[in-house]
């Protein structure tokens, strides 16, 4: 099974759910797609680690052989390359290293070449495996981190664990576009609610089979509650505040792997989501 | 010299995206003659800095008057050698005519793109 935990608003507890369910279940993958801040690995603290670095393609334009008859510029449908004296010329942030440009130019001019926006951190802990996106600072997109995230996640057994970035955008959809399940993690603020509306949005467009674990709730919240049942999203769990959590989470400790009552209510919600065989 | 500058929907006034402005003037100083054509830029899903900066290159444009501009827009027309001045906003042919003038000065800062959030 796989399960991406989303959220629309950042610091919600998606790493918090994510973390604990996948040290919950028997054998799992845990991929944190969080490229920008991924703070997974700060819980799991991963064992034997070794990493790769990830690449995307940047075209390369051969003066010589390039004539100027501008097939790749027109091509861009990015707008990744302006027309300048007779020459293309290219906008890395811009590109989205699709391959178009070299495919299309007659004079075989364009060349891509690899260029590093990131690295993957594979490492074991106890029965998880982790798998860290880490995108370089300062780089536009996170889709090609993600994306090799996920593919490297995929390729081990057990309950796969997708820990989304917060928000709505390309990268939330990249991260939850190949689950099976996803599970939103909201608080019951008007903060939280409105952007917990966003991204079910997206969720929805997507047909993805969803539920809800309200978190940090301090008491009913009513807007949020009325919207889920309207829409007919289960609400898996409620999390009040509390302090012996914060603590676990503030010394950076896996809660299931302290608290047994922890552990059975993270694999209650594994159970009510279909995800018993990770079990 | 064609001198370009983004229009409101009215096409009267100097629009205040130069990627995003629905038209664009272009007036030929040796001529007199003034233009006015649809931005192709103004509904592109990504890159209409960039789009709109290859439009005004295309069109052999000389000088860009405009109330602000974009990083990746300006690299563009720098390389193409148009200057970009800053317009004072309201009604384009005053700010064409303040730049015949004289009175207008060479745009100095270029935000880093609003990427659709703005």
């Amino acid at each position: 099974m796989r399960l991406a935990v989303l959220s629309g608003k950042g610091g919600t507890g998606k790493t918090f759910v994510s973390v604990n369910l996948a040290a919950a279940a028997k054998k799992a993958v845990y991929i944190d797609c969080d490229v920008e801040e991924p703070n997974g690995r700060l819980f799991f603290r991963p064992q034997d680690v070794v990493s790769a670095p990830v690449h995307t393609l940047l075209p390369q334009f051969d003066a010589g052989k390039c004539n100027g008859c501008r097939k790749c510029v027109d091509f861009c449908r990015f707008h990744a390359l302006v027309y300048i004296k007779e020459k293309p010329m290219i906008f890395p942030d811009v590109c989205h290293s699709c391959g178009g440009c070299a495919l299309v130019c007659p004079q075989k001019a364009v060349s891509e070449e690899k260029r590093p926006v990131g690295e993957l951190e594979i490492g074991v802990s106890e029965n998880v495996t982790v798998v860290t996106g880490i995108l370089n600072m300062g780089e536009a997109s996170a889709v090609p981190v993600i994306q090799e995230a996920l593919q490297t996640g995929f390729s081990y057994a057990g309950l796969t664990v997708i820990d989304c970035p917060p928000g709505s955008s390309c990268s939330v959809m990249e991260s939850v576009s190949a689950a099976d399940y996803a599970l939103f993690v909201a608080e019951p603020t008007a903060f939280g609610f409105h952007n917990f509306q966003m991204v079910y949005e997206l969720v929805r467009l997507l047909k993805k089979p969803c539920g809800v674990i309200l978190n940090k709730a301090d008491g009913p919240y009513p807007p949020l509650e009325d919207f889920c049942q309207k829409e007919q999203i289960p609400l898996l769990h409620t999390f009040p505040f509390s302090e012996e959590l914060a603590a676990l989470g503030a010394e950076g400790t896996i809660a299931v792997r302290k608290n047994e009552a922890l552990k059975h209510t993270f694999q209650n919600i594994l159970r009510q989501i279909g995800g018993e065989n990770a079990l | 010299m064609i001198i370009a500058i983004p229009l409101d929907e009215n096409k009267k006034d100097v629009c205040v995206s130069f990627g995003r402005a629905p038209f664009v003037l272009f007036y030929d100083t040796e001529s007199n003659a003034q233009e006015i054509s649809e931005n192709p830029a103004a509904q592109a899903q990504g890159g209409a800095g960039l789009k709109a900066a290859q439009f005004l290159v295309d069109h052999h444009t000389n000088i860009l008057i405009t109330i602000r501009c974009g990083q990746n827009a300006a690299e563009v027309l720098q390389a193409a050698e148009t200057a970009i001045y800053e317009a004072q906003g309201g009604d384009a042919a005053v700010n064409l005519a303040a730049y015949l003038e004289g009175k207008l000065e060479l745009l100095s800062h270029f935000h880093a793109g609003f990427h659709g959030k703005a």
